[in-house]
């Protein structure tokens, strides 16, 4: 009994195309990146700031638009045909900020909002301040030797 | 040229984020870990640098150059004050991105209906 309902399982579950996905993937990430490169020429250019001051623009303004796509409602749509190509950048972080906030608003603002707005993108600031800590430890010694 | 090498670059990523997705049973919150940890390890000995100079903002869109910030922070603040920049010197570069992050979602959550 057990095993065929697993047969029907394995027999029903939709099966993911890896290529297209990967394509998608490519080119969605690889717009982003152009993008990327856009804004930070543009602020460059019209604000006539240095390159790592536009970066910070680049990342702010990204940030911004994948929240107010996300609070909009369409960028879920857009996270789930693209997947790793809309995950892997910056604005996946802040989709993930965005939506864990949006779900636990209701449960009040300290309660709701503050405690939960970290729930998924935490992960993110914890385990990368920790690695970098861990990697820099090691370029410290490698640097006393 | 540095618009293409921006695309290859992270498109690249993001292709090979999406093929350990699908082969895999890891969540996306598992990659972009791996993606953060990945960036903190290739800035360790400058890699990371010299990708950006190659792909410009192809390789500053991706977590990995969250990561690598945090590295890069980490490793500035110990030149400059010693131990304790270990610890203050972390967060410096990518404060911004955190902040805007939060500030944005916490504003925006008072402002939007959730719509499903």
């Amino acid at each position: 009994m057990k095993k065929s309902y697993q047969e029907i399982v394995q027999k029903n579950y939709p099966k993911e195309n890896v290529l297209t996905n990967a394509i998608i993937a490519f080119i969605s990430g690889g717009i982003i990146g152009i993008i990327g490169q856009i804004l930070i020429d543009g602020y460059s250019y019209w604000l006539d700031i240095s390159t790592k001051e536009a970066t910070v623009c680049m990342l702010v303004t990204l940030i911004f638009f994948s929240c107010l796509f996300t609070s909009l409602g369409f960028f879920d749509k857009w996270v789930n045909f693209c997947k790793c190509g809309l995950i892997i950048p910056i604005t996946g972080f802040a989709h993930a900020t965005m939506s864990a906030a949006l779900e636990y608003r209701k449960e009040g603002l300290v309660t709701g909002i503050g405690m939960n707005m970290l729930k998924l993108s935490g992960a993110v600031i914890i385990f990368g301040v920790v690695s970098s800590f861990i990697f820099s430890l090691i370029r410290m010694v490698v640097g006393l030797l | 040229m540095i618009y293409l090498n921006a695309f290859l670059f992270a498109g690249f990523v993001c292709a090979i984020a999406q093929i350990i997705l699908d082969k895999t049973k890891l969540t996306p919150g598992h990659i972009t870990v791996i993606f953060v940890v990945l960036g903190a390890f290739l800035d360790v000995f400058n890699i990371y640098d010299q990708i950006i100079l190659w792909a410009g903002g192809g390789a500053l869109v991706p977590i990995t150059s969250f990561g690598h910030n945090l590295t890069h922070g980490a490793i500035h603040g110990y030149n400059t004050e010693g131990v304790l920049g270990l610890f203050s010197g972390t967060l410096d570069l990518t404060a911004a991105g955190i902040s805007a992050a939060i500030i944005f979602a916490f504003f925006m959550s008072l402002i939007f209906e959730p719509k499903d």
